[in-house]
């Protein structure tokens, strides 16, 4: 094809993508490029834009939120994670055996998915209210506490049940990846484990989990990085409280800008966020290049 | 062998039970307390079944003004962003599919790209360039960003549709003197019903569920959508409206299980696997 025609098509193309481009241009790089450079301003609702380089970045290192927030954050990423992808995997497994009602089943295991995040986190807190709440009915009932817990404005118990709910409403996610993985495994590996007389035990750790490890790669890393941007669910269980224990780098965020006004802070705080999760990505591709090499 | 055999399903059974359990529950009871009579709700008695069933709530939704208008608005801002994704997607779709240029690697650079980014970054700028165009607090404005916030993936999915479908139609058709704009809209339009059927549901039940965008662009209190109104519900006015609460959360959680129901299809069809593999 001689250079003429190339550009008479790509000029085509463009046509047809011009509607889709524009507005993409328009309101999600143009402001993404700008909000990146925001994080190297003090701007203030109001106020002039001024650049500010690094200041930020420095104000960070000694504010006690910026820390706080990001070790929940950490904490809430690395929990739920680890949570959805190991019951997920269970999960998985059960129904990848092929039983009665296995259908069923995993039409019913994709509710918490198909909820709207803030009706999982109104679902949860009408759990945990409590004086109505099902989980204080029942703890008492059973005998094991004798007066209601306010579990959402407890110290020692907002943590982990946040984590709950979060968890919950990521298992599916997790678990439908990882059948569709397991489905993808040819049927004749294990026959051939059967045949040198393997044990189940073996069969998992030599075939089931080698051959699952490129998607299980992808579930984390991409998990990692939807939990790391949490906001709707923790919002509405907790609003960050009590005392900012699950402000969550998001809510963080959201607060630095829209409640005090620090917009240029607020959007450090995202460029922070975008490193972290680049970094997670990048492990991932390292991961991912190596497995298609060998 | 046979018994362990046996003993091994039951525990399987067992297990998926338990799951099932904790996975649906939590849906079940706030369904169950939406047709609770309030009485019923604060007596302290446990039961999943509601002693006496009422309507009563979902009455007082429909009665409410703020949560009936703000599910109008969400319906609103659902239905435009919906179609105007869909136009704008089609055209695009095809050009990915039918010219492999560099502008596909592009396209795919950003589709991948865009995920990295917190929605943070996008919107603090897009609150400022939305407030310049007074657009902000405006249920054209948060169309507006629905629709490039669907597109996407929109766009990606019906690439993938209009690569299956023979190129030879469309020869046909433009031998027959057809326009590329008809080509695309009355000849692959009608062919690619199920994957604009999907997009559309898609389109609209991430509008229907979105909830930051919404937060901070809308600031009048009947312009709000349902999902920021039933957040703020929460917040406010506390465990009084507990039941009201459950049945309009009940509301809102159809379109997206309905969505789900025919995605159902997909997920079984291992498309999943196929973009994992990717």
């Amino acid at each position: 094809m001689n250079k003429r025609s190339q550009n008479r098509r790509t000029g085509g193309q463009l046509k047809l993508l011009l509607p889709a481009l524009i507005p993409v241009f328009l309101l999600s790089l143009f402001p993404l490029l700008r909000g990146v450079y925001l994080g190297f301003t003090d701007y203030r609702l109001g106020e002039t834009i001024r650049f500010n380089g690094l200041d930020n970045y420095a104000r960070m290192l000694h504010d006690v939120y910026f820390w706080q927030s990001f070790q929940v954050g950490f904490i809430w990423t690395i929990v739920v994670t680890a949570g959805q992808v190991l019951l997920g995997l269970c999960l998985a497994l059960l129904l990848h055996r092929k039983m009665r009602f296995t259908s069923i089943y995993s039409t019913l295991m994709l509710v918490p998915w198909a909820m709207p995040p803030i009706i999982r986190g109104i679902v949860w807190r009408q759990v945990y209210d409590p004086d109505t709440g099902i989980l204080n009915a029942l703890l008492v009932r059973s005998g094991l506490i004798h007066q209601n817990i306010n579990w959402l404005s407890s110290f020692e118990y907002v943590i982990p049940a946040v984590i709950v709910a979060g968890i919950w409403g990521e298992i599916p996610k997790a678990a439908v990846f990882l059948l569709a993985g397991l489905q993808a495994i040819p049927d004749d590996l294990y026959e051939a484990a059967r045949i040198d007389g393997a044990g189940v035990w073996k069969e998992f750790t030599r075939i089931t989990l080698p051959m699952l490890a490129p998607v299980m790669a992808a579930v984390v890393s991409l998990s990692f990085m939807w939990n790391f941007n949490t906001f709707g669910i923790v919002w509405v269980l907790t609003q960050g409280g009590p005392g900012g224990l699950t402000r969550l780098p998001m809510l963080a965020a959201y607060e630095e800008a829209f409640r005090y006004g620090y917009v240029g802070y607020a959007a450090a705080i995202g460029n922070v966020m975008v490193v972290i999760i680049s970094i997670v990505l990048f492990g991932y591709l390292r991961v991912q290049l190596k497995e298609n090499r060998s | 062998m046979k018994a362990t055999s046996a003993v091994v399903t039951g525990a399987a059974h067992g297990a998926l039970l338990l799951f099932m359990i904790f996975l649906v529950f939590p849906l079940v009871w706030m369904v169950s307390t939406s047709f609770k009579p309030t009485q019923e709700i604060f007596s302290g008695i446990v039961s999943l079944l509601p002693e006496t069933t009422s309507l009563e709530h979902y009455r007082t939704v429909f009665q409410e003004q703020k949560i009936l208008s703000s599910m109008v608005n969400s319906f609103y801002v659902g239905i435009f962003s919906t179609v105007l994704v869909v136009l704008i997607a089609l055209p695009g779709a095809y050009a990915l599919a039918r010219y492999s240029t560099r502008w596909n690697n592009v396209a795919l650079g950003w589709i991948l790209g865009s995920q990295i980014f917190p929605v943070i970054l996008v919107l603090i700028p897009l609150y400022l360039l939305l407030r310049m165009m007074f657009l902000t607090d405006s249920l054209v404005g948060l169309t507006l960003v629905y629709v490039v916030w669907d597109l996407p993936f929109v766009l990606w999915m019906l690439h993938g549709y209009v690569r299956s479908i023979p190129v030879e139609i469309e020869e046909a058709a433009t031998i027959d003197g057809a326009t590329r704009g008809q080509i695309i809209f009355r000849i692959l339009g009608p062919l690619l019903l199920p994957a604009i059927g999907a997009s559309v549901l898609f389109a609209f039940v991430s509008a229907w569920n979105e909830f930051f965008f919404a937060l901070v662009l809308m600031k009048s209190p009947d312009l709000m959508t349902l999902q920021v109104e039933l957040a703020r519900f929460t917040g406010m006015e506390g465990q009084a409206r507990t039941g009201p609460l459950a049945a309009a959360s009940v509301l809102a959680t159809v379109p997206s299980v309905l969505l789900f129901g025919f995605l159902q299809k997909w997920f079984a069809s291992g498309l999943v696997a196929g973009a994992v593999k990717n």
